[in-house]
């Protein structure tokens, strides 16, 4: 599918201008093509739980969407522990079979989506798994690719790029130092 | 590194062993409450079984013997994928003569990680705890007449989840007090989330006076005891106790303390009645109580396990 790429947007630390609600309208576009009769949105908690949420009104879907979170599978359970809180995985619906479209706001190392389809299989067989972002900001370490994404920027290691929602529902992006 | 005020805490405050709930903050039990919450859901799916402690090795220690517990201990180690061995140390190296910490040794030169320990003597988890290797993490199941920490736990994380809120509440912990580690356990962790009346209830051979000192209202008797509360602990009358003169016989104690249809009428409509178990029908809760639609003593079962499931991920973790 061919996706609206977004090289040029400005990331350059400090200064980065990823206008969030811009690029939700993007997304909702390019996900509009992947998505079939039967297709269920899962969003990967937080941020991808908020966009799916988005989407689904978006695209005048019927149902609540899926909240799933790479809790129980993380790799680095060894050496950071269970982490904050997060809400447990909530799939409303049947997975066994299912076209699952997993939602998330920022694409890096690709070990949260590993998790989270580990974590999808433990409630069944889904017919096909598929990815939407809003920013690919490459620094990939496993092989994973986004189906759809809304731009991809490039963006020091250390720093935690992460999508924070207002009171009124709008966007924004929140970047910050790694500690 | 262990922090020096409390030997369940690392310096960073974070929980490497559970040995009590007595001195662990507000914020360190919300915290296991809440992960037990995720995991709760867990025992729900189609696959229930999470990787967290895939690799590691959990021993359950029992020098005394309890089904339930070492159980749902099993259980909960399973299903956060780890390895479990149960070893009935009372019937083997004890027996022949092992010290405590010999025993430990050893099984700690067989790669454990997690030991689950149940002893009849006070504070063994706590040796056990300083003596281990600092990758090694020890559960409390239970310790003479001192603790109980994850009763305690699945005790308050049925509460909140029946209740909501632990601010208003008025529970009631009934029975053979001074005997039982799992009433000094709940009462501690009571008192810690803020729950404004808590009573102590039972004739005065079985509860302690010196509880007022916690701040904790003593009933002598079981009609000012449960009215109006929300909460109703019974504990196991300890049969084995009963010789010891500290009761004139189970029928007594049943007349004035044993929770009945009539004594339940007393507390507030929404009042939950729960009991660690074993119940005994007839000494300490009648069936009708046991089996009525107050009653959330099965569903305690089922939220230990999560709570045990959070409780070790929480030491292993990190």
């Amino acid at each position: 599918m061919t996706l609206p790429d977004t090289p040029s947007t400005p990331a350059s630390p400090g200064g980065l201008a990823l206008d969030a609600e811009a690029l939700y309208l993007e997304l909702l576009r390019a996900v509009r093509p992947l998505m079939q009769p039967d297709t269920a949105l899962v969003g990967v908690w937080s941020g991808g739980a908020w966009l799916a949420e988005r989407l689904q009104r978006d695209l005048g879907r019927a149902g609540d969407v899926g909240v799933i979170t790479s809790r129980m599978h993380r790799d680095d359970f060894g050496s950071r522990g269970l982490g904050g809180s997060a809400d447990p995985t909530r799939l409303p619906f049947e997975v066994d079979g299912r076209p699952i479209l997993l939602v998330d706001d920022v694409l890096f190392t690709g070990r949260t989506v590993r998790a989270v389809i580990n974590e999808l299989f433990d409630f069944g067989r889904p017919a096909r798994v598929m990815l939407a972002v809003l920013v690919d900001r490459g620094g990939r370490e496993l092989p994973v690719a986004a189906d759809a994404s809304a731009a991809r920027v490039s963006l020091p290691a250390s720093q935690r790029l992460s999508l924070a929602r207002a009171a009124d529902g709008r966007f924004t992006f929140a970047l910050e130092e790694r500690r | 590194m262990l922090s020096r005020r409390n030997p369940q805490l690392n310096t960073n405050g974070e929980l490497v062993h559970l040995l009590s709930i007595e001195g662990l903050p507000r914020a360190v039990l919300t915290h296991i409450l809440d992960t037990a919450g995720s995991f709760l859901s867990v025992n729900e799916r189609e696959v229930k079984k999470v990787p967290l402690l895939r690799g590691k090795s959990v021993f359950n220690l029992f020098f005394e013997n309890s089904t339930r517990t070492r159980t749902t201990f099993e259980i909960a180690a399973k299903r956060l994928s780890a390895d479990v061995l149960n070893l009935d140390i009372a019937r083997s190296s004890t027996a022949k003569g092992e010290s405590l910490l010999d025993t430990i040794a050893n099984l700690s030169a067989m790669h454990a990680d997690l030991f689950v320990v149940r002893h009849s003597e006070s504070g063994a988890p706590y040796l056990i705890a300083r003596h281990c290797a600092p990758h090694v993490h020890v559960i409390n199941a239970g310790d003479g007449r001192h603790a109980h920490p994850t009763q305690g736990l699945l005790d308050m994380y049925t509460i909140r989840h029946y209740k909501r809120d632990f601010s208003n509440l008025t529970v009631a912990v009934v029975g053979d007090i001074v005997h039982s580690r799992v009433a000094r356990s709940d009462i501690h962790a009571l008192t810690t989330l803020g729950v404004p009346e808590i009573r102590a209830v039972g004739p005065k051979t079985l509860v302690p006076g010196d509880l007022r000192e916690m701040g904790v209202r003593v009933c002598h008797d079981m009609v000012e005891g449960v009215r109006g509360a929300d909460v109703i602990i019974m504990l196991r009358l300890q049969n084995e106790r009963m010789t010891g003169g500290m009761l004139p016989s189970a029928g007594e104690f049943f007349k004035n303390f044993g929770l009945t249809p009539e004594k339940l009428a007393l507390a507030k409509p929404d009042a939950i009645v729960m009991h660690p178990g074993p119940i005994n029908r007839g000494v300490e809760i009648d069936s009708a109580v046991a089996d009525g639609r107050q009653s959330v003593i099965l569903p305690q079962v089922t939220f230990g396990i999560a709570v045990r499931m959070a409780v070790m991920s929480i030491v292993a973790g990190g």
